[in-house]
C-alpha cells in the first residue's frame, strides 16, 4: 500500500503560504489558458451553429467566401426555378439573392468605430434562418431603407435602436427591428433588402444565393444539379459546411492561446520544482524515516510527485474557478475574411476545463519529477542525518 | 544448543572520508540470541552506531556476514531490503522521527501499511501497540502535542507494530529528561522480559547498559576482550 495521500495534504498544509503561492502561479497559467481557448471555442461555436443542413449557400465558382463572390441576375433568376427547391406557403420558391456590403458604425460605449456587416437579402432570407427571430419591432419593408439589426449589434453600437437610423451610402437607413439570432454568426449583422443594397451601394451583382430544399437529401440533390448546369459555374455548398469552414478563423487565436499558455507555464513547473524542493528538503529526515519503515524508493518517489500533481490540482481549480466568471460574457473581434466586427460569447465548457486541469497535471508533474527522484534516491543513512 | 537470532561474522564497514578511508568496523564477530536485550556501548567513533544500522538493514558492510535468522541482510536487494525492515526490524530513534503531520496513531499505523492487513484490522494492531506503552488516550494528538517522553513511546510502540523480529534503539533516552529516561528503558525492559522481545540498543549510558541483559562493548571499530565471552549466552 502506498504512503497514505493525507500524508501529502497535511504536509501541504503545513507550509500553506508556499503551498498556495505556488497553486496560484499555476492557477493563473490554466486560467489564461482556459480563457484563451473560451474565446476561440466561442468563436468557433458561433460558426458551427449557424448553418441550417436543408439549405444551400451558392457561390462563385473558385469564391470562398460570400464577400469575394459575384452571382448575377440572370443566373439567380436560373436558380429559382430548379427541380427540389422547397416553397413557401403562397409557392414562392424558397431562395434569397443575398450581398454582403460593410458600413462604419460608431460604438456606443465610445471607443471608436468597426466595420459592420450588413446583409442585402430578399423576403425570403428570414424563413431561410429559423433560428433568427424579431424580438423587437417589424421586418423590414423593402424599397424603404430600412433595416433590422441584430441584438448584439444593437447593444455595442450607436444608433441601431429601433426608431434610430444611421447614415451609411449617402442614404439614411432606418433600423426598424431588432432580431436575435440564437448565438449564431447572423448576431453579427444589419439585414436590408438585396435589390435596395445593389441600388445604393451600386453594385449591380449579387454576392451569393441562400436557398432551401427538403432535407439533406435533397440537398445533396439540388447541389448536384446546380453545378451540373453550365450556365452557371458556381460553387454550391450546404451553409452547415460553409459555415464550419469559417471556423478556421479561430485557429490564430488558438495558437496564441496555447503558445501563450506553454510560455507561462514553463515558469509555473519552475515554481513547483522550487516548492517541491523546498518542501523535499525540509523533511529529508522524515523520507529517510519511511525508508526505515519499509516504505521503498518507488512508494517515496510516486508519493512526492503525488503532493506535486496534488499542488498543481489546487491550482488548475483554481484557475478554472477564476476563468469562470468570463462563460457567456460577450464579446466582439475582427473576422478574418470580412474585416467586420463579430460578436460571440466566450464558452467555457466542462471539456475545456477538462484540458486545463490536464494542463495543470501536467506542470505538476513536470515540477515534481526532479525533486522526487532525489529525495526517493538518497540513501537512507544521509536522509537521517539531515539536519 | 539454539541457533542465534543475529549472527555477524567477520563484519567490516569501510567508509571514504574525503581522501582518508576510515574502518568503523574491523572484523566483528557477534551473536544474539533470541529474547535478549543487549546494549551495545563504547565511545563516540567506535562503530556501535555503524554495527547497529548494518543490523537493522539500514547500511551494508563493506565484508563479513550479518545473518538475521538465516538470512544474510547484507545479500538482499534494496527493495527486498526494505520488505525485509518493514517486517523483521522495528527501530526506535534518538530523536523519535515521528512524522510531525500524522497523529501518534497514524504514525504507528505507518508500518502496518505495507503488510496484508485490513484497515480494521491495522488500526487494532495501532491501538493495541499504543495500550500497550501506556499512550491509548494519546491517540489523536499530534507529535507536537506530546511530551518527549510521550513521543518516544509512540515511536516504540511503531517499532512494535509489525511485530519484528529485533527491536534496534539507537540512543533511545539521548534526548529525553532522566524520569522520561527511565519510563522508557522499564518499558522496554517490560518488552524484553514479558513479551520475549529482542533488543538491541545503543547508549553512552551505562545507567541505560544497566537494565539490558548483556554489555557489548566496542572500541575503535572492535569488540573489547571482555565482550567477547559474550558470544552466544
Amino acid at each position: 500500500m502506498p504512503i497514505p495521500i493525507r500524508y501529502n495534504l497535511r504536509s501541504l498544509r503545513v507550509r500553506w503560504r508556499l503551498s498556495l503561492a505556488t497553486a496560484l502561479g499555476i492557477g493563473l497559467v490554466v486560467a489564461v489558458f482556459v480563457m484563451v481557448m473560451a474565446l476561440a471555442q466561442g468563436l468557433n461555436a458561433t460558426y458551427v451553429t449557424t448553418g441550417d443542413p436543408r439549405n444551400l449557400l451558392v457561390l462563385r465558382q473558385g469564391s470562398t467566401a460570400e464577400s469575394n463572390s459575384q452571382i448575377m441576375r440572370d443566373e439567380v433568376t436560373r436558380m429559382r426555378y430548379t427541380e427540389g427547391i422547397a416553397r413557401d406557403a403562397h409557392d414562392v420558391p424558397l431562395v434569397s439573392a443575398e450581398i454582403i456590403l460593410l458600413v462604419y458604425l460608431e460604438r456606443r460605449d465610445g471607443s471608436g468605430g468597426a466595420n459592420v456587416l450588413v446583409r442585402g437579402m430578399k423576403s425570403a432570407g428570414l424563413a431561410l434562418r429559423p433560428q433568427a427571430r424579431l424580438v423587437a419591432g417589424r421586418m423590414l419593408a423593402p424599397g424603404r431603407r430600412e433595416c433590422v439589426v441584430s441584438q448584439r449589434i444593437a447593444d455595442r453600437f450607436s444608433n441601431c435602436q429601433v426608431g434610430e437610423s444611421f447614415r451609411s451610402g449617402a442614404t439614411e437607413w432606418h433600423v426598424v427591428g431588432i432580431f436575435d439570432a440564437a448565438r449564431t454568426a447572423y448576431e453579427s449583422e444589419i439585414w436590408i433588402d438585396s435589390d435596395e443594397a445593389r441600388a445604393v451601394f451600386r453594385r449591380d451583382f449579387f454576392g451569393s444565393v441562400l436557398l432551401r430544399t427538403d432535407g439533406p437529401e435533397g440537398a445533396a440533390t439540388v447541389k448536384r444539379r446546380l453545378e451540373a448546369d453550365r450556365m452557371l459555374q458556381v460553387r454550391v455548398l450546404t451553409e452547415s459546411d460553409y459555415y464550419k469552414e469559417q471556423t478556421q478563423m479561430a485557429g490564430p487565436i488558438r495558437f496564441m492561446g496555447g503558445f501563450l499558455a506553454v510560455v507561462m507555464s514553463v515558469g509555473a513547473a519552475f515554481a513547483a520544482m522550487n516548492t517541491m524542493y523546498a518542501a523535499i528538503g525540509a523533511r529529508t529526515r522524515e523520507i529517510g524515516t519511511l525508508r526505515v519503515l519499509g516504505f521503498r524508493r518507488r512508494e517515496v518517489y510516486v508519493s512526492l510527485l503525488g503532493e506535486s500533481v496534488l499542488l498543481a490540482l489546487v491550482g488548475g481549480v483554481l484557475g478554472c474557478l477564476l476563468a469562470l466568471p468570463l462563460n457567456g460574457v460577450a464579446t466582439g473581434t475582427i473576422g478574418w475574411n470580412t474585416f467586420a466586427e463579430v460578436a460571440f460569447e466566450f464558452r467555457i465548457t466542462p471539456g475545456l476545463m477538462g484540458k486545463g486541469m490536464l494542463f495543470a497535471l501536467v506542470m505538476g508533474v513536470l515540477g515534481g519529477l526532479l525533486p522526487a527522484r532525489m529525495a526517493a534516491r538518497k540513501p537512507v543513512l544521509d536522509a537521517l542525518r539531515a539536519a | 544448543m539454539q541457533t542465534p537470532m543475529v549472527q555477524i561474522r567477520a563484519l567490516s564497514r569501510r567508509f571514504q572520508q574525503g581522501d582518508v578511508e576510515v574502518l568503523a568496523l574491523d572484523r566483528v564477530t557477534l551473536d544474539i540470541a533470541e529474547g535478549d536485550f543487549v546494549a551495545l556501548m563504547g565511545p563516540s567513533g567506535s562503530g556501535k552506531s555503524t554495527l547497529l544500522h548494518i543490523i537493522a538493514g539500514i547500511d551494508r558492510p563493506t565484508s563479513g556476514q550479518c545473518i538475521v535468522r538465516d538470512v544474510d541482510v547484507a545479500t538482499l536487494s534494496e527493495s527486498a531490503l526494505a520488505n525485509w525492515r518493514n517486517s523483521h526490524v522495528g527501530f526506535v530513534f534518538q530523536t523519535f522521527n515521528l512524522i510531525p503531520v500524522l497523529t501518534a496513531l497514524e504514525n504507528v499505523e505507518l508500518p502496518l501499511l505495507l503488510t496484508g492487513l485490513s484497515a480494521a484490522q491495522r488500526r487494532a494492531h495501532a491501538e493495541a501497540a499504543l495500550e500497550l506503552v501506556g499512550l491509548s488516550d494519546r491517540l489523536r494528538h499530534l507529535p507536537r502535542q506530546l511530551s518527549g517522553g510521550q513521543e518516544q513511546r509512540v515511536a516504540i510502540a511503531r517499532a512494535l507494530a509489525t511485530d519484528p523480529t529485533l527491536l534496534v534503539a539507537d540512543e533511545p533516552t539521548g534526548n529525553l529528561d532522566a524520569r522520561a529516561a527511565q519510563d522508557v528503558l522499564e518499558l522496554l525492559e517490560v518488552l524484553n522480559r514479558e513479551a520475549g522481545k529482542t533488543i538491541v540498543m545503543v547508549t553512552h549510558d551505562p545507567k541505560a547498559a544497566g537494565h539490558a541483559r548483556r554489555i557489548v562493548r566496542l572500541e575503535k571499530g572492535e569488540l573489547s576482550p571482555d565482550a567477547a565471552a559474550g558470544l552466544a549466552t
